[in-house]
C-alpha cells in the first residue's frame, strides 16, 4: 500500500500505540484487499458494546481497553484507548434495561452493556443503539466517505443518500474511528458504483410489504451486484427504501441500488449505468412477485402465532404512529405478544406523542436499542413469529430455530389480535 | 497427481491439512458457531460440519457484515480453520482472514473450489502465493 507521510507517522507510532495498531489492521486489511491507498472518513457507524460471551472473559482479563484492542483493533498489545478521532456511533447492541423482566436476555448482559456504554461514551463514542443511524441524525452528504458497519445502513448510505462506504466490519471500523482512514476500494471508487443489472417493474410497487418483496427478489436476482430498478413504483418514504435494502442486503448482499428519478446518484436509467450499456431488463411482474411471497413464507406451517415483531430495521416515528393506529382500541390475543423495535431516540418522541400508551393499552410494547436476531431472543416458549420485515422472515428461523410468517403490518396486528395467521397475497 | 496453484497472498504464512470445500458462499452471523466451528445455517451444503483444523475452501463471504468478527471469535476460541482459500473478494472476507490470522490466498489461477476436494491435502505458503493439492488417496 502506498501510505501518506501522516499514515506512515500513525503507523510508526507518532500518535501513540492504540492508533498504531489501528493503522497495523489497516494495513493488513488493504493489502488483503490489494487495495493501493486509504482514503479520510469523519464518519464511523461500528459496534463495540454489544455483550458476547468472548468479550465478558476479555473485559474481566483487562477491562474495556482490552476488549476494544482485541476485538476493534485485532491487537495483542496492551493499549490504553484514546478519544475517538473522527465521529463514531455504536449501532444495534444487546437488549437494555428497558426490557428487563419481559425479554428473556441475561441480566449480566444487560450490565455489561450499561459498563461498556460508559466506558464508550467518555471515549466520544456516540450511544445511538441502532442499526438506523440516519433515523436519528447521521446523515452523512452524499459524496462522503464514510466506514459503516451493518448490512442494512450500508445499503442506505450509499443508495440513498450518495455517501460513500463499503460493508466494513467490527475491527475496520474500530480502526477508522481511531485514525479517520479506511481501504479506498469498492464503493468509494465511482467506476464500481454504476449500475449492473436492470429490473422492470411491471406490477404496482405502492406500499412497504411490496417495496420489502421487491427487495427480497431483487437481491435473490443480484447477489452482490448493483441493481437498478424501473417501472410501476410510487415515489418511495424513507420507510420503504429502509425495508427494499435491507431485504435485498439479506437474500443477495446488495450494498449499492439506483432508482432512478429517486436516488440521488442516479437522475435517468443511463446515468444509473454510467459508461456502461444499459443491460436488458430482468422483469417482476406477479409470478416473481408470488414466487417471492412464497419463499418467504416457506418457513411457515403452523397458524397458531406466537410472537409478532415489528421494527426490523428500527421501525421510524412514523411505522410506530402507524402501529398505533392499528391497534387502537384492540387487544392482544392472550398467547400471543407483540414486539416493536425503535430507535430510544424515537421511543422519547412516541412516548411523548402518546404512542406508546395506545400499543401498551393493546398489550404490545415497544423495546430500544436490540432486535430479536442480534441478541438471540424471543417471548418464551415461541414456535411461530410473524413479522412484516423481509429481513427478520430470513434470519430469525435459522436463529432461533422458528417458524416465520411474512406479511403486512395488518396481517401482523390480526395475527398478534386473534392468535392466528391468516396473511396472503393480494392483488396479483 | 499433485496440483500446484499460483495466486495473490491475503494473509501470509505457510499452513497444510486436509481440505474442506465449500461450493456455496458461507455467512458468518447467523452461519456459523464459533465455538465450535460448525456451520449452522440451515440449507447449507456443509451444516453440521465443522472447519477447525481444516483447510477451509470456499467462493466466498454472505450476508450480514457481522462475518470478520463471528470468524475473529473462532480464532479467540480455538476453532479456527488452519488456513482458507478463496474465490471472490469482498470486504466481508478479506477482513475476515485478517482477523482469523491464518495463511490465506486468494486470485488463483483455477478455481480452488472446483479443482479441490474435500479430503484432499492442501499446503498453502501464503507467502510466495504457492498452493499445492495432493488429491486423497493419491501417492
Amino acid at each position: 500500500m502506498r501510505l501518506t507521510d501522516d499514515e506512515k507517522a500513525m503507523l510508526d507510532g507518532a500518535e501513540g500505540p492504540a492508533v498504531a495498531a489501528a493503522m497495523d489492521l489497516l494495513v493488513r486489511y488493504g493489502e488483503a484487499l490489494d487495495c493501493e491507498r486509504l482514503c479520510d472518513v469523519r464518519n464511523v457507524a461500528g459496534t463495540m458494546t454489544q455483550p458476547s460471551p468472548v468479550k465478558a472473559k476479555l473485559v474481566a482479563e483487562g477491562g474495556w481497553d482490552r476488549a476494544f484492542a482485541v476485538i476493534n483493533l485485532d491487537s495483542d498489545e496492551d493499549l490504553e484507548i484514546p478519544q475517538m478521532r473522527v465521529a463514531t456511533c455504536q449501532l444495534q447492541q444487546g437488549f437494555s434495561g428497558d426490557a428487563a423482566g419481559i425479554v428473556p436476555y441475561p441480566e449480566q448482559f444487560v450490565r455489561l452493556q450499561d459498563d461498556a456504554e460508559a466506558f464508550y461514551g467518555r471515549k466520544g463514542v456516540t450511544i445511538l443503539a441502532t442499526c438506523t443511524p440516519y433515523q436519528v441524525g447521521n446523515l452523512p452528504v452524499r459524496g462522503e466517505h464514510v466506514a459503516w458497519m451493518e448490512s442494512s445502513a450500508v445499503v442506505y448510505a450509499n443508495s440513498v443518500l450518495g455517501a460513500r462506504t463499503n460493508c466494513e466490519g467490527t475491527a475496520s471500523t474500530g480502526a477508522a474511528s481511531l485514525t479517520g482512514k479506511i481501504p479506498c476500494w469498492g464503493n468509494h471508487l465511482t467506476q464500481n458504483r454504476y449500475g449492473t443489472h436492470l429490473v422492470d417493474v411491471r406490477v404496482p410497487v405502492r406500499d412497504f410489504f411490496d417495496w420489502g418483496l421487491l427487495g427480497y427478489f431483487v437481491g435473490e436476482l443480484v447477489e452482490e451486484a448493483r441493481p437498478v430498478v424501473v417501472g410501476d413504483l410510487a415515489v418511495p418514504e424513507l420507510e420503504d427504501l429502509k425495508h427494499f435494502g435491507a431485504a435485498a442486503a439479506s437474500s443477495g448482499g446488495v450494498e449499492l441500488y439506483h432508482i432512478p428519478g429517486v436516488t440521488p446518484e442516479a437522475p435517468t436509467v443511463q446515468a444509473a449505468f454510467g459508461p456502461r450499456p444499459v443491460p436488458e431488463a430482468v422483469p417482476y411482474g406477479p409470478r416473481e412477485r408470488r414466487r417471492t411471497y412464497e419463499a418467504l413464507n416457506s418457513q411457515g406451517q403452523h397458524t397458531e402465532v406466537d410472537f409478532v415483531l415489528l421494527g426490523c430495521p428500527h421501525a421510524s416515528i412514523e411505522q410506530v404512529r402507524r402501529a398505533a393506529k392499528a391497534l387502537d382500541g384492540r387487544r392482544l390475543n392472550s398467547g400471543t405478544q407483540m414486539w416493536i423495535m425503535v430507535p430510544r431516540a424515537l421511543k422519547a418522541v412516541a412516548d411523548r406523542s402518546g404512542y406508546t400508551e395506545v400499543i401498551e393499552r393493546a398489550g404490545a410494547r415497544l423495546f430500544t436499542d436490540s432486535c430479536p436476531a442480534m441478541s438471540r431472543a424471543a417471548p418464551p416458549g415461541t414456535k411461530v413469529f410473524a413479522t412484516d420485515s423481509a429481513k427478520q422472515a430470513h434470519y430469525l428461523p435459522a436463529i432461533l430455530g422458528i417458524e416465520a410468517w411474512f406479511g403486512t403490518l395488518e396481517d401482523c396486528v390480526e395475527a398478534a389480535v386473534t392468535g392466528r395467521w391468516a396473511g396472503e397475497l393480494r392483488c396479483d | 497427481m499433485r496440483l500446484i496453484l499460483h495466486g495473490r497472498t491475503v494473509v501470509p504464512g505457510v499452513a497444510e491439512g486436509e481440505a474442506l470445500v465449500s461450493h456455496q458462499t458461507i455467512s458468518g452471523w447467523g452461519g456459523i458457531d464459533p465455538a465450535t466451528g460448525t456451520i449452522i445455517e440451515r440449507r447449507h451444503e456443509l451444516c453440521g460440519q465443522s472447519f477447525a483444523g481444516k483447510i477451509l475452501v470456499f467462493p466466498g463471504a454472505k450476508g450480514s457484515s457481522g462475518w470478520s468478527g463471528f470468524f475473529q471469535a473462532t480464532r479467540l476460541m480455538g476453532t479456527a480453520p488452519l488456513g482458507m482459500l478463496y474465490t471472490v473478494t469482498t470486504t466481508k472476507v478479506a477482513l475476515g482472514a485478517v482477523v482469523t490470522r491464518v495463511p490465506t490466498v486468494t486470485d488463483l489461477d483455477r478455481d480452488p473450489v472446483k479443482v479441490i476436494n474435500t479430503g484432499d491435502w492442501v499446503r498453502i505458503d501464503a507467502d510466495h502465493g504457492i498452493v499445492e493439492v495432493v488429491p486423497a488417496g493419491a501417492e
